[in-house]
């Protein structure tokens, strides 16, 4: 019984810590899909973060927060696109150069804002009656409106990829862009379209740690998740069911430590914090062995495409 | 339908890219179920042309009539409308996807994929023309040539009736090609046009019902095939009297420079490549090597160029073992090698073409002097290497990726016979060259051999093997089949024991 006791708020805080985590992934996993690598993530979830922070400070409406973070990782992604799809730069340089600029930008302007409250936060909203189904409920149902947005967000994106003809191209983009523009598609166009929205869901990502997991803002506030949403997608073999198991895991080890700690467990606080990120490593080092060279990364992944080019 | 309808005419096609003319007033017709050929040396315009016609380049000046009708192709979207299909010379093919998924990429009518009713649609083409495609397999999973028929029934589905294949059999087996040539014909015959890209004069006989033929951007000619010859093509083609170069006299062998016993190596998937390989190759001689690629050329010429493990047997190079020694004991030793893909392996493409021609030897002099290159010399020595292999560059800095592919082979010849092999290996050295390059090869191969080096040949073009070697050996499952003198070799027997046949030989 006490093992229940436990378990369920366990389960329950895995899903709440993994949710920032599944967003990034989740839009990096689209940029990726689109044949472009963004390692601006970390900084591009700062951005958001921050962004939506102080959208809803002004505003007063946690919605409004999450527009702004949304347009401000979409902005972020939109320089990483310009370099990459038409100045064709290198898409590790462009990505790290985010990062840096992500960072900076997001301490700068969030200068006077730290310690501040927000005046609303997303708050959990437990779903009726699924709420009351034994086990289940307390662990998926009794949160907030936005980790429900993103397990909608995973079976449309799952949908959308293997289903549908736009998700179909989708794939082929990652794969032989040559291929989608001999079809009369407009590549360019199309990996603008993906690598931005891959932006606006880390936005999104970024703007749950700030409104709605800990609602407040903190500089670095992000604390790498950015990196390891990046280390997810190709945990996840650029499959999104995947990528939710994965940051739930995550999740769930960051809240294992936490708990550890709180209970009084006789390890050092800073090795239960290195905790989900050795983790990372060791399941990325498991995944790439199984699959050995054979992992099914979009063909022309990081590759910028250029018509002329033979 | 009207029996002489035209298809497709393309009036007074101009274009131009900076600093070429590279269609210059061209007219084309092509007929209602006609297969028109469409001959020319690389650089011709052929490809230009082609683009043009499908909506990827616009026409500076001339007019495109499709059944009578004035059109213009502003996009391969709007040329897929009109019911042109085109079949890249590099397969446009998702790997990963499977042959459905591919066929109806970039069709956006409806936002749902219906998998089953395309695959019934694909299974319903490739029945009526006998392409024999599984619509569920994995592109990755079909072999080149039914990775072709992919892209045939790709352009079928979209509803294509004029159908333009660039250089369709550059990348297929003989067998394979002979294959296409009969489906096109059988297309053609149902009532699609077709238009073939090609600089390969045989196939052009064997498939076409009538041949224009490009020179520097210029219709020359516009003639029916079976009112024509392949010399009479050819003279038009390069605009010069061909006399193609053969070997001349017996070769006077002298004593071995390279010499194999029993090699048995194995290949990139780990299975055995080679088994048991015994050869023997003379001073002033050109061995040549037939098969089918795939058969154990690769990993023979790498066995004896020290690039793949021997794993029993023996290698001698001038009377000496050579067995596994690394690749610069055997450079050292007086082996040559032109290696199968001439852009990656025999030179540095991002390379100026000065630095090409001293990957082997910018160590030593007169090319360096302890650690410093020796600049004026090096570049005395490759402007008379351009100049004397008449490779057409802007000048020496210009990286070697950015020429064609018969000057990058020339840079590879070039510098190999400049060494003073003893021993020269060459794999497909004019694969994908036209016929002015393909036989500036052959003299140069015959030259080397005059002068005493011994010569392996590795191709797939009898022909060829026929004109220029004087003994031919055919490799088939990692096996030598057969070794004899090319006055007993004749393309059918080569192409029996090619396919394994050994007893037909005896």
């Amino acid at each position: 019984m006490s093992g229940l006791e436990f378990l369920i708020p366990l389960l329950a805080a895995a899903i709440t810590a993994g949710t920032p985590i599944l967003f990034a992934a989740l839009g990096e996993l689209i940029t990726e899909r689109a044949g472009i690598t963004n390692l601006g993530v970390e900084g591009i979830m700062l951005v958001g973060a921050v962004a939506g922070f102080m959208a809803a400070v002004a505003t007063g409406s946690p919605w409004l927060g999450l527009l702004a973070a949304m347009l401000a990782g979409g902005g972020m992604a939109f320089i990483h696109a310009i370099l990459t799809i038409t100045l064709r730069a290198n898409q590790v340089v462009s990505g790290l150069s985010l990062v840096i600029f992500g960072t900076g930008l997001s301490g700068y302007l969030g200068k006077n804002y730290v310690g501040i409250p927000v005046p609303q936060s997303f708050t959990p909203v437990p779903l009726g009656p699924l709420a009351d189904i034994p086990f289940l409920g307390p662990i998926f149902f009794k949160h907030d409106i936005l980790v429900y947005l993103s397990f909608v967000l995973v079976i449309i994106l799952f949908f959308y990829l293997y289903r549908t003809r736009p998700g179909l191209n989708l794939r082929a983009l990652g794969e032989n862009p040559a291929a989608v523009d001999a079809l009369g598609l407009n590549v360019f166009a199309l990996k603008y379209i993906y690598v931005v929205i891959g932006g606006m869901l880390s936005g999104i990502g970024g703007a749950y740690l700030s409104l709605a997991y800990a609602p407040s803002w903190l500089e670095n506030m992000t604390a790498g998740r950015g990196w390891i949403a990046v280390a997810l997608v190709i945990f996840a073999l650029w499959n999104p069911v995947r990528a939710m198991l994965g940051a739930y895991l995550f999740g769930g080890i960051d809240s294992l430590g936490f708990r550890l700690q709180v209970v009084g467990v006789g390890i050092s606080p800073f090795i239960l914090d290195m905790l989900p990120y050795l983790f990372t490593v060791l399941v990325l080092v498991f995944v790439v062995a199984r699959h050995k060279g054979r992992l099914t990364a979009p063909g022309a992944l990081g590759l910028p495409y250029d018509r002329e080019e033979r | 339908m009207a029996e002489n309808m035209q298809h497709l005419e393309m009036l007074g096609i101009t274009k131009r890219f900076p600093g070429v003319l590279s269609n210059n007033n061209i007219n084309i017709q092509l007929g209602t179920g006609e297969v028109l050929a469409i001959l020319g040396e690389n650089g011709a315009g052929k490809t230009t042309l082609m683009n043009i016609l499908y909506g990827l380049y616009q026409p500076d000046a001339g007019e495109i009539l499709l059944k009578g009708k004035s059109v213009k192709i502003n996009s391969p979207r709007e040329a897929i409308a009109l019911g042109v299909g085109m079949v890249h010379q590099h397969f446009m093919l998702v790997p990963n996807l499977t042959v459905t998924e591919n066929v109806i990429l970039g069709l956006s009518r409806k936002i749902l994929v219906d998998l089953k009713t395309a695959a019934i649609r694909i299974k319903e083409i490739s029945d009526s023309y006998g392409l024999a495609i599984n619509p569920d397999a994995y592109i990755w999973q079909l072999s080149v040539g039914e990775q072709q028929r992919v892209e045939i029934i790709k352009a079928l589905y979209r509803g294509a009736n004029l159908l333009i294949l660039d250089e369709p059999t550059a990348v297929l087996t003989p067998q394979e090609s002979k294959e296409l040539i009969l489906l096109l014909k059988n297309m053609a015959a149902q009532g699609n046009s077709i238009i073939v890209i090609s600089h390969k004069l045989n196939e052009v006989m064997a498939v076409s019902d009538r041949v224009t033929v490009l020179r520097d951007g210029e219709v020359c000619a516009d003639v029916k095939t079976r009112e024509t010859s392949s010399e009479a093509l050819a003279r038009l083609m390069v605009g010069r009297e061909m006399t193609r170069h053969k070997r001349e006299g017996k070769s006077s062998p002298g004593k071995p420079v390279l010499e194999l016993q029993e090699v048995f190596a194995k290949g990139d998937k780990g299975t055995e490549a080679l088994s048991g390989i015994t050869l023997e190759i003379r001073e002033g001689e050109i061995l040549g090597i037939a098969g089918v690629s795939g058969n154990g050329q690769k990993e023979l010429a790498e066995v004896i160029s020290g690039l793949r493990k021997v794993t029993k047997g023996k290698l001698c190079l001038n009377g000496k073992e050579s067995t596994n020694h690394p690749p610069i004991d055997l450079i050292k030793m007086g082996l040559g090698y032109i290696p199968e893909d001439r852009m990656h392996v025999g030179t540095i493409p991002s390379f100026s073409i000065w630095e090409n021609f001293i990957l082997k030897d910018h160590h030593k002099s007169p090319f360096a002097k302890g650690t410093f290159l020796q600049n004026r010399w090096i570049r005395s020595h490759s402007s008379s290497l351009v100049e004397k292999y008449g490779i057409k560059t802007p000048n020496l800095e210009t990286p070697t990726g950015r020429l064609s592919g018969g000057n990058i082979q020339k840079i590879v010849l070039a510098r190999e016979i400049n060494r003073n092999p003893k021993t020269l290996v060459a794999a497909y050295p004019t694969r994908g060259l036209d016929i002015g390059a393909t036989d500036y090869i052959h003299s140069k191969l015959l030259e080397a051999r005059s002068n005493g080096i011994g010569v392996m040949l590795i191709s797939e073009d009898l022909e060829e093997l026929i004109n220029i070697c004087d003994r031919i050996a055919v490799l088939y499952d990692g096996r030598i089949m057969k070794v004899m003198p090319v006055e007993e070799a004749d393309e059918s027997t080569l192409g029996l024991l090619m396919a394994g046949l050994s007893e037909a030989a005896s």
